[in-house]
C-alpha cells in the first residue's frame, strides 16, 4: 500500500544471507555442473535417474485407498445409487432430442421446431443476427445430417449444465459465507483445473457405470471450478451500501441472500454460467474417449479412419454450437431488464415466450405432414462429407503440398524437435529440478521455488519421469513456436484500434471451440504424427498468448505513449521501451495461460499417437487402473501448477511494481 | 426539543474499534489516549468515547470531514456495526443486546435508512425497491403496493414507478432512497450523507423537498453531512466530529457563538455567523425592554436594518406568544459586524 511496502517487494529480506538473484544462480550453476558430469560421463547413474528401487508405489497406495472408499465405506452403492437418478433424467432428454426408446417415448422432437424456438431466444436475446445465428446453427445440424448425434451429445450437456451451475452456485456461497471452507477449496480447485480430462472420465467411468451418465458426471465436476470462483467473485463485489440497505429493510439472512446477495451478483454468475456451458460443451465432446456416443465419438471414429470431409463437417457443427451458445450466453448476460409502461397486457410483456411457443408448436404439427420437417436422413442430407473427403486427398496428394509439409516434417523433426527432446531427456533428474526451482527463484520467490521444487519431485518419485519430461517437451516446443508466431501478430493486430478488435474477436472465437476440433487442422495437414502433436497443441496455445498481448499492448495509458511520442521516440522504440514493458505483466498471464492450454492439449493429442503422460492415461482408460490413472493425472497437474504459480506470482508482483493494479 | 420525555436514543461511552481484536485491546486501553496513538498501536478508533441523546422529533446533524466516524457512528445506532464498547439505547432497550431475530424486528418497524450512494437494488423497480422493506415483514402485495405507491407519489416520482434504478438520475434515485427508507413509517429516520453524491442545484432542490418532508412527518432525524451549509440549514442540533469524537453538540447558534474548541472555532470561521444566531440566544434573561417585540425565531440577519435604524438599546424578544426577555442591541451588533 504504502511507498514503503512497494519499495521492499521486488527483494525480499534475503534469508542463509543469499539473496534471491544469487541462490537462483547457484542453483543454475549446479544444473550446469551435473548436466555436464552426465555428458563426460562422471554422473553416477542413481544422480541421473531414480533407481526403481526408490520409487514408491503410490498407484498401488491409491488402488488401496480407492478400494476402501468404494468398497467398504460404501461410496460405490451410493453413486450406483445417484446413477439410477441420473440416468432416469438422461433417459427423459435422451427420449425427447433423439428419441431413445425411453419414458416419456414422446420424442424425438421434429428438428424444425426446435430450430424455430431457439430462433426466437435468439431474436430476444440479440436480435436478429443473433437469431440467424441461432437458428442457422441447429438448421446446418439437420442439413448435414448430423441432428441425432447432435442431440444426442446436446442431451448430456442439458443435464450437465444445470447441474454444475446448481452445484457450484451452492459451493460458491458456502466459500463465501465460512472463509475455511474457502481456503480449504482454493487449492483443490487449483488442481482440478490442471488435472487433464483423461483423470475425470476413468472414475467417473468406475463409479458411474459407461456411457451418459458417466460422461455426464465427467461433464459435472469438469465444469463446477469456475462457477464456484466466480461466484465467489460476485458475491464478494456486492457494494455495501446494497447491503447494509437490505439489512436496514429487515431482511432475514436468508432473505438478504435471495433478494439482495444473488441478484446483485447477477451479472458474475451469469458470466459463470457462460463458462459452466462452454466447459461442459468441451467436456461432452471428449467423453467420445469413453464411448459416450455423440458429436465427439463420430468426430473420434472419422479421424481415426481418416475421413477428414466428414470429419470437417462434424467439426464446423461442433464449432457453430460452440459459438452459438457462447453469444447467446453472454448477450444474456448483457440483457437488463427493460420496464414496461403501466397497463400493458400480460400477452405484450411475455410477447417472445409466446412467439416461441407459437413457432414451436407450428412446425411440431407441420413436421407431421411434411416429414422433411420432423427428420432429415442420411440419404436426404446435403452432407458434402464425401465429396471434401476427395478434394482433401487430392490436395493433400499434390507434388508441392507434400513437399511442403513432408519438408517442413522432416526439417523440424531432424533439426529441432527430435534434439531438443533427447537434451531434455538427458540432463539428469536432480539438475532439471534444480532448474525449474532456479526459474522459480529468479521471477517469483521463495515459496513458489520451493514448491515448484517439490512437486517436480513428487513427479520424480512417481516413476513416470521421462514420460513426464517428454510431455513436458511437447508443451514447451509448442509454446516456444507459439511465442514465435503469436508475438508478432498480436503487435501487428495492435497497432490500430480496428485490427486489434478484430483479431481479440477472432481470439474470443476461437477459445470458445472445443479443444478436441484442434486436432483436426493438424491431422488434415499433417496427417497422423508427432508433427501434428506439436502443430495442434501450437495453434491452440498461439490464441491466448495473442489475445493477452493485444490486451497487454492495448491497456498501455494512452498518457504514456504520448509521452514517448512527444520525447520523439520512434515506433519501434516506444514499442521496445514503452509498450512491451508495460504490456509485460499481462502479457507473461497470456503465457500462463499458453502453458496452462498446452498441457491440456497435449493429453488430448494422445490420440494422435504420443509417448507422454497422455498416452499412459489413455491407456488406463481401457482398464480399471484407478491409481495409476490418477498417479498420472497429478504428474501432468504438478507440472502445469509449478507454472502456474510461478508465472502468476511474477505478473502480480510486476503489475504492482508498475503500479497497473493487480 | 427538550421536551423533558426520555431520549430516543440514548448514547452512553459508545466506542468502536476496528482491528484484529477490538474489545480485549478496548480493555487494556488508557483513559485519554488519542487517535494517532491508538492507531500506532495497529487499532482504528471509528467511534471514540462518544455520548449523545437524540429527542423525539429532533433533527440532530453528524458533521466533520471523510474519516472523521460519523458514518461510522450512525451504523452503530441501527446496529449495523457492533460497538465495542459502551452502550446504545433506542426508545430505552439495550440495541446491543437484542436478539437477531428482534434487531430485525426493530429495523422492520422502527427505522429507515437513506444511504450516500443510495444502496438501490438494481434488479428491482422503482416501485419494487419501495416496496422491498414491506415484502421482507411479509405484508401482502396489494397492501404493499399501495403504500409504495404512496411515498412514491410523496417524493414525486409518480410514473416512474416501473422504471429501473439505472433508467433514473442521481437525483431521482436518492427520491427512490427516500421513499424506500419512508415505506415502512419509521419513527428514526437515519440519512448519511443523502445529497452528497448530487450536483449542487439537485442538492438545494432536494434540501427543500426534505425540509418540506420533515415538516409533514416529523420524524427522529439523524443526518450525516460534511457540508456545513447543509449542517446550518437543516440542523436543530449539529455534533461535529473529529477522529471518531464528537467535539461539540448544540445547537447551531451556541455553536458559531461559542466554539467548543480550536477545531469547531476554525470550522466556523468562514460562516454568516448573522445568518445563523436567532434573536432567542441573545436574549438576557431578566432583562426587559420596551416597545415592539421581535420575533425569537428571526435571524440577526432579519434584523439588520432594524438594528441600524431603531434608537432602542434592547429588544423585547417573544417567541410563539411567550416573552423570553430582552435582546441587548450591541449584542446582536456584535454578531452582525464582528464576524472573523
Amino acid at each position: 500500500m504504502s511507498a514503503a511496502d512497494q519499495q521492499s517487494l521486488p527483494s525480499a529480506p534475503p534469508a542463509f544471507g543469499i539473496d534471491r538473484p544469487k541462490a537462483a544462480l547457484i542453483c543454475f550453476a549446479v544444473a550446469i555442473a551435473l548436466t555436464i558430469a552426465q555428458y563426460t560421463g562422471l554422473l553416477p547413474a542413481f544422480l541421473h535417474r531414480l533407481p526403481e528401487s526408490l520409487i514408491p508405489p503410490f498407484a498401488d497406495w491409491l488402488d488401496v485407498i480407492f478400494e476402501f472408499v468404494k468398497e467398504d465405506l460404501g461410496l460405490l452403492a451410493f453413486t450406483r445409487f445417484l446413477t439410477e437418478g441420473l440416468e432416469w433424467v438422461l433417459d427423459v432428454t435422451g427420449n425427447l432430442l433423439f428419441g431413445r426408446r425411453r419414458w416419456p417415448y414422446l420424442g424425438p422432437i421434429p428438428w424444425s421446431a426446435i430450430a424455430a424456438a431457439v430462433a426466437v431466444l435468439g431474436y430476444w436475446l440479440g436480435g436478429w443476427r443473433m437469431a440467424l445465428l441461432a437458428g442457422g446453427t441447429f438448421l446446418w445440424t439437420a442439413l448435414v445430417g448430423q441432428w441425432e448425434i447432435a442431440m444426442q451429445t446436446m442431451s448430456v450437456l442439458v443435464v450437465a449444465a444445470p447441474m454444475a451451475f446448481v452445484i457450484g452456485l451452492s459451493l460458491g456461497i458456502t466459500a463465501w459465507k465460512y472463509p475455511a471452507f474457502e481456503n480449504a477449496i482454493k487449492p483443490i480447485l487449483a488442481v482440478l483445473q490442471t488435472l487433464p480430462f483423461f483423470t475425470y472420465l476413468l472414475p467417473a467411468v468406475i463409479f458411474f457405470k459407461v456411457g451418459p451418465t458417466a460422461g455426464a458426471v465427467a461433464t459435472v465436476v469438469y465444469a463446477i471450478p469456475p462457477m464456484i470462483l466466480m461466484t465467489i467473485l460476485g458475491l464478494q463485489k456486492v457494494s455495501p451500501e446494497v447491503v447494509e440497505a437490505g439489512k436496514m429493510s429487515g431482511c432475514t439472512r436468508l432473505q438478504m441472500l435471495r433478494h439482495v446477495y444473488i441478484p446483485s451478483a447477477r451479472t458474475e454468475i451469469l458470466v459463470g454460467v457462460n463458462q459452466v456451458i462452454m466447459l461442459c460443451l468441451a467436456m461432452v465432446v471428449l467423453t467420445a474417449f469413453i464411448g459416450m456416443p455423440g458429436l465427439g465419438a463420430t468426430l473420434l471414429q472419422f479421424m481415426g479412419s481418416f475421413r477428414l470431409g466428414r470429419s470437417f463437417e462434424i467439426g464446423v457443427t461442433i464449432v457453430l454450437i460452440a459459438v452459438a451458445l457462447d453469444r447467446m450466453s453472454k448477450a444474456w448476460v448483457a440483457k437488463q431488464p427493460e420496464h414496461f409502461e403501466k397497463g400493458t397486457p400480460w400477452w405484450q410483456q411475455h410477447r417472445y415466450a409466446l412467439i416461441g411457443l407459437s413457432a414451436f408448436v407450428l412446425f411440431y404439427v407441420l413436421a407431421q405432414f411434411i416429414p422433411y420437417l420432423n427428420e432429415i436422413g442420411r440419404r436426404q442430407s446435403l452432407s458434402m462429407g464425401r465429396e471434401i473427403d476427395g478434394v482433401m486427398r487430392t490436395f493433400l496428394a499434390l507434388d508441392w503440398v507434400t513437399a511442403i509439409t513432408g519438408g517442413l516434417r522432416a526439417f523440424l523433426n531432424n533439426n529441432v524437435f527430435i534434439p531438443f527432446r533427447n537434451f531434455l531427456l538427458s540432463i539428469p533428474t536432480p539438475a532439471l529440478i534444480l532448474l525449474i526451482v532456479a526459474f522459480g527463484l529468479w521471477l517469483a520467490g521463495r515459496k513458489q521455488a520451493m514448491l515448484a521444487g517439490l512437486f517436480f519431485s513428487l513427479v520424480a518419485l512417481s516413476g513416470w519421469w521421462d514420460r513426464a519430461v517428454i510431455t513436458l517437451y511437447s508443451v514447451l516446443a509448442a509454446v516456444i513456436l507459439a511465442t514465435l508466431i503469436g508475438l508478432p501478430i498480436a503487435i501487428l493486430a495492435a497497432r490500430n484500434e480496428k485490427s486489434a478488435r478484430r483479431v481479440l474477436l477472432a481470439c474470443d472465437t476461437a477459445q470458445t471451440f472445443p479443444s478436441f476440433v484442434y486436432l483436426l487442422p493438424a491431422i488434415m495437414l499433417f496427417g497422423i504424427t508427432d508433427i501434428a502433436v506439436i502443430f495442434s497443441i501450437l495453434i491452440f496455445a498461439t490464441v491466448p498468448l495473442v489475445r493477452y498481448t493485444i490486451e497487454g499492448l492495448r491497456t498501455v495509458p494512452p498518457e504514456i505513449t504520448e509521452a514517448a511520442d512527444m520525447a520523439g521516440a520512434t515506433r519501434l522504440q516506444k514499442l521496445l521501451k514503452v509498450q512491451i514493458p508495460l504490456a509485460f505483466p499481462t502479457m507473461a498471464v497470456g503465457f500462463n495461460q499458453a502453458i496452462m492450454f498446452a498441457f491440456f492439449m497435449v493429453i488430448i493429442a494422445a490420440f494422435i499417437g504420443t509417448q507422454d503422460l497422455g498416452q499412459e492415461l489413455q491407456r488406463t482408460l481401457a482398464g480399471t487402473n484407478l491409481g495409476t490413472n490418477f498417479v498420472l493425472g497429478i504428474c501432468v497437474s504438478l507440472m502445469a501448477l509449478s507454472f502456474d504459480l510461478i508465472i502468476m506470482k511474477w505478473a502480480s508482483d510486476r503489475k504492482r511494481v508498475l503500479g497497473l493494479g493487480g | 426539543m427538550s421536551t423533558g420525555t426520555a431520549p430516543v436514543i440514548s448514547c452512553k461511552n459508545a466506542w468502536k474499534i476496528f482491528g484484529a481484536d477490538p474489545k480485549g485491546y478496548l480493555k487494556t486501553l488508557s483513559e485519554g489516549r488519542s487517535f494517532e496513538e491508538i492507531r500506532a498501536d495497529g487499532y482504528i478508533a471509528g467511534v471514540r468515547d462518544v455520548s449523545l441523546d437524540v429527542h423525539k422529533g429532533e433533527m440532530l446533524v453528524i458533521m466533520g470531514l471523510s474519516g472523521s466516524g460519523k458514518s461510522t457512528l450512525v451504523r452503530c445506532f441501527s446496529r449495523l456495526h457492533e460497538i465495542t464498547g459502551g452502550t446504545i439505547e433506542v426508545e430505552g432497550t439495550d440495541i446491543g443486546s437484542l436478539p437477531e431475530r428482534e434487531l430485525i424486528e426493530l429495523r422492520r418497524s422502527k427505522m429507515g435508512m437513506v444511504f450516500q450512494s443510495f444502496g438501490l437494488l438494481p434488479h428491482r423497480t422503482v416501485l419494487e425497491n419501495v416496496a422491498f422493506p414491506l415484502e421482507m415483514r411479509g405484508q401482502d402485495k396489494h397492501a404493499r403496493r399501495d403504500r409504495a405507491m404512496e411515498v412514491i407519489k410523496l417524493v414525486g416520482l409518480e410514473g416512474r414507478e416501473e422504471y429501473f434504478p439505472r433508467e433514473l438520475s442521481g437525483g431521482q434515485q436518492q427520491r427512490v432512497g427516500i421513499a424506500r427508507s419512508l415505506a415502512i413509517e419509521p419513527d428514526i429516520w437515519f440519512l448519511d450523507e443523502p445529497f452528497s453524491a448530487l450536483d449542487p442545484l439537485i442538492r438545494r432542490e432536494m434540501q427543500d423537498e426534505f425540509l418540506r418532508l420533515q415538516e409533514m412527518l416529523g420524524k427522529t432525524i439523524v443526518f450525516i453531512t460534511h457540508d456545513f451549509d447543509e449542517a446550518l440549514r437543516l440542523a436543530d442540533r449539529i455534533a461535529i466530529m473529529k477522529d471518531g469524537a464528537v467535539e461539540q453538540c448544540d445547537t447551531p447558534d451556541q455553536i458559531v457563538l461559542n466554539p467548543a474548541t480550536e477545531y469547531v472555532r476554525k470550522f466556523t470561521e468562514d460562516i454568516d455567523k448573522a445568518r445563523v444566531v436567532h434573536a432567542r440566544v441573545l436574549v438576557e434573561a431578566g432583562a426587559t425592554a420596551e416597545g415592539l417585540a421581535i420575533d425569537g425565531a428571526a435571524s440577526v440577519h432579519d434584523m439588520a436594518k432594524m438594528l441600524i435604524t431603531d434608537p432602542r438599546d434592547a429588544f423585547p424578544v417573544t417567541e410563539n406568544g411567550v416573552a423570553l426577555g430582552a435582546m441587548p442591541k450591541a449584542k446582536a451588533l456584535d454578531v452582525l459586524l464582528d464576524q472573523r
